[in-house]
């Protein structure tokens, strides 16, 4: 069975104007749509070619690691997004955060800062740990927090391909909106 | 003295249509400027401040994460803009035609090897043709890792180098790097990469 590119759920022009169409268009049209062909073109003959992408992430290296944890961070960034979100979570999401970062802002600039500092292209992430702590790590390119052991929660892409369309170099910009577009009842369910 | 963003020798729309006039503009002076900043930053009061770029480059396995970065950015960009020229291209000429043909065949193949090398680095990096001892290879860094480095896999002086962050193509080419990988090459300042070439063999 091969791997296939999970659909949007929303429309790509949904998220204007923070992420743009055309952004869109590019970044799941082109890019995680490359990322499903290749893996589909790695695995055959592999011992990953029924192996799930969480298998993927934990155990493959090289190509097959990159492009399968690509897959897997691509549906999970979309999936953090819809149109008309943002604002803050809720519920027991919203306990924990003010427990382990001392409120949502310090979170919000925490996160913030994972993002805009990783070096290269990679990806911010909101993870609970072992213990049930949330913690924020910077992944550089494919890299994903479940071959730690730690389970993803929000995340955010930071490769240029991103956010280079809408905003050039100005990073920051990208992620100040990012904010406006994460959807909490997605992401509170998650934890 | 604190390091400074180099001028370009040419106009911003003069490598068009191969690289655009906006990203050249906002790679010079928005992605080149911030690592000079930045490399200023990193260095003030540390007693380094006046060392060689090609120096601190050497001992970058002992130096903060942020001299690696925004050295290797400010060193890798400041030749990236030289070995590029309006009307480039072409084929190399003299000793380097000849170490070309030596250790890679031929131009073309040479061509292919390096575009190879840009296309398969995952993540952002470079691509680069380097002069190893008295021998000529081809090898890529991530990020802005170069080959004076001495973390690099494959170390030497390197003499052109192409930059395959998504920044340095996206405007134009998007999710399209092998076609920025093919256009590149009729940018390229020959006499430049020829004479850094004289300079770095023996």
């Amino acid at each position: 069975m091969s791997f296939e590119l999970p659909k949007l759920p929303y429309a790509l022009n949904a998220l204007e104007p923070v992420i743009s169409q055309k952004t869109l268009e590019f970044h799941y049209g082109k890019h995680h749509q490359a990322y499903v062909n290749n893996l589909n073109n790695l695995v055959p003959g592999t011992k990953f070619e029924n192996a799930s992408l969480e298998t993927i992430i934990k155990e493959a290296d090289g190509g097959i690691f990159n492009n399968g944890a690509q897959v897997w961070n691509h549906t999970f960034f979309f999936n953090s997004l819809a149109p008309d979100a943002g604002g803050e979570p809720s519920g027991t999401l919203a306990d924990a955060i003010k427990k382990d970062f001392g409120s949502f802002a310090e979170f919000k600039e925490k996160f913030s800062k994972a993002a805009v500092t990783l070096f290269g292209s990679g990806w911010a992430w909101l993870v609970k740990n072992g213990e049930g702590k949330l913690e924020i790590v910077q992944e550089p390119n494919a890299g994903n927090p479940l071959r730690k052991g730690l389970t993803p929660v929000l995340t955010c892409d930071v490769w240029e391909h991103a956010y280079y369309l809408d905003y050039q170099n100005r990073r920051p910009d990208f992620v100040e909106s990012f904010w406006k577009l994460v959807d909490w009842k997605t992401v509170g369910a998650r934890f | 003295m604190a390091f400074e963003l180099p001028k370009l020798q040419y106009a911003y729309d003069s490598l068009e249509p191969h690289i655009d006039s906006k990203t050249m503009e906002i790679h010079h002076t928005k992605h080149h400027a911030a690592y000079v900043n930045n490399l200023n930053n990193a260095l003030a009061g540390t007693g380094n401040e006046n060392k060689k770029l090609e120096d601190l480059m050497a001992s970058i396995s002992s130096l903060p994460a942020a001299v690696r970065n925004n050295g290797g950015g400010h060193y890798n960009h400041s030749l990236f803009w030289e070995i590029m020229k309006p009307n480039g291209g072409g084929n190399p000429t003299g000793d380097l035609a000849d170490a070309i043909n030596r250790y890679f065949g031929s131009y073309d193949k040479l061509k292919e090897t390096l575009s190879n090398a840009g296309l398969t680095r995952f993540g952002s990096g470079w691509a680069w043709l380097v002069v190893k001892g008295s021998e000529l290879v081809v090898t890529s860094t991530p990020n802005q890792d170069n080959p004076l480095m001495d973390v690099a896999d494959v170390k030497g002086t390197p003499i052109l180098g192409i930059d395959v962050w998504e920044h340095a193509y996206y405007l134009k080419y998007q999710n399209r790097r092998n076609e920025y990988l093919s256009a590149i090459w009729n940018v390229l300042n020959w006499e430049e990469i020829s004479r850094r070439f004289k300079l770095a063999i023996h």
